[in-house]
């Protein structure tokens, strides 16, 4: 069957996007909030303590789908600039820049939910270990990003320098996920889930842990969604304004 | 609330600086898109009456 893309590009128009959102983000929120309580119940209070790491395992429900979505949030940034690139979507560059923030936080929430693990199980905060120090360096990026948006004045000179920037990060968010396959050295293991089922923790842990990612991804796109429309409204404001200044000029 | 043993801090503390940040991204978030949208009525207001 083939993909009708004029079709999605309609979608995507601002007007669309405008009208669509308004009636699935109420929607995606509640279920967003629903999930996301059940994930973090079931693992927090339901789940027994690892034989070897006890309690601590209860950080992984909201470590592994955070450190998930620090990458990907990338990775759709990376879509959506190239889209920018390619088509000059106004949309498609101002649902990056809405991302960037919530890739941000989801960042920190890995760093700081990984150190606090790491200190009764590797007896430190912090190692200079490839995979910490790459997500340090995609948290950077993050932040470069959301502050070239904030340096530039002009909405298309912003999305053009984001998005090479954007190209640029993706070597460290790749980085990120594949350093330790990359160094066999430090502190941090592999990835603990996998399609691999021999490699996957076991389904005590594996169920909710499955929860919690769909919690942490619909709530990805429920603020991406609300901020897109924020932006949409902001640039709309910023013509409407510029408009005043030359008509009172 | 289940016996986090001597853990506890530990796992409470990732627990709470979790839902410190994404309840500080989610208000900012809110917050700005109240702002804009009251924005964005007041100057089409403004453009509509003259």
């Amino acid at each position: 069957m083939a993909i009708n893309w004029n079709a999605f590009w309609e979608w995507a128009n601002p007007r669309k996007f405008m009208w669509w959102t308004d009636r699935a983000l109420p929607v995606i929120a509640i279920l967003a909030a629903v999930i996301f309580v059940i994930g973090l119940v079931w693992g927090f209070f339901l789940t027994p303590d690892d034989y070897r790491q006890g309690a601590t395992v209860k950080i992984f429900y909201i470590h592994v789908p955070s450190a998930m979505m620090a990458i990907n949030i990338w990775a759709m940034m990376l879509v959506a600039s190239l889209i920018w690139i390619v088509r000059r979507h106004h949309v498609s560059a101002l649902a990056a820049k809405s991302a960037a923030a919530i890739g941000m936080t989801m960042t920190l929430i890995a760093l700081i939910t990984g150190a606090v693990w790491g200190k009764p199980m590797w007896g430190t905060y912090w190692e200079w270990d490839p995979r910490l120090t790459s997500f340090l360096i995609l948290l950077l990026f993050y932040i470069g990003y959301m502050a070239l948006w904030e340096a530039i004045e002009d909405p298309d000179t912003a999305a053009d320098l984001t998005s090479a920037l954007c190209l640029v990060g993706s070597v460290f968010a790749l980085l990120s996920r594949y350093a330790v396959l990359f160094w066999n050295q430090g502190l941090h293991q592999g990835a603990s889930l996998s399609l691999d089922a021999e490699e996957n923790v076991a389904d005590v842990y594996w169920y909710p842990a499955l929860v919690a990612i769909a919690g942490f991804v619909l709530l990805f796109v429920a603020l991406v969604l609300l901020r897109t429309r924020t932006e949409i409204r902001a640039r709309r404001l910023h013509a409407l304004e510029m408009r005043e200044r030359v008509k009172n000029a | 609330m289940p016996d986090l043993g001597k853990y506890a801090g530990d796992v409470l503390m990732a627990y709470g600086v979790t839902f410190l940040l994404l309840a500080g991204l989610i208000w900012r978030s809110l917050a700005r898109s109240a702002k804009v949208k009251r924005q964005l009525k007041a100057a089409e207001e403004r453009k509509s009456h003259g």
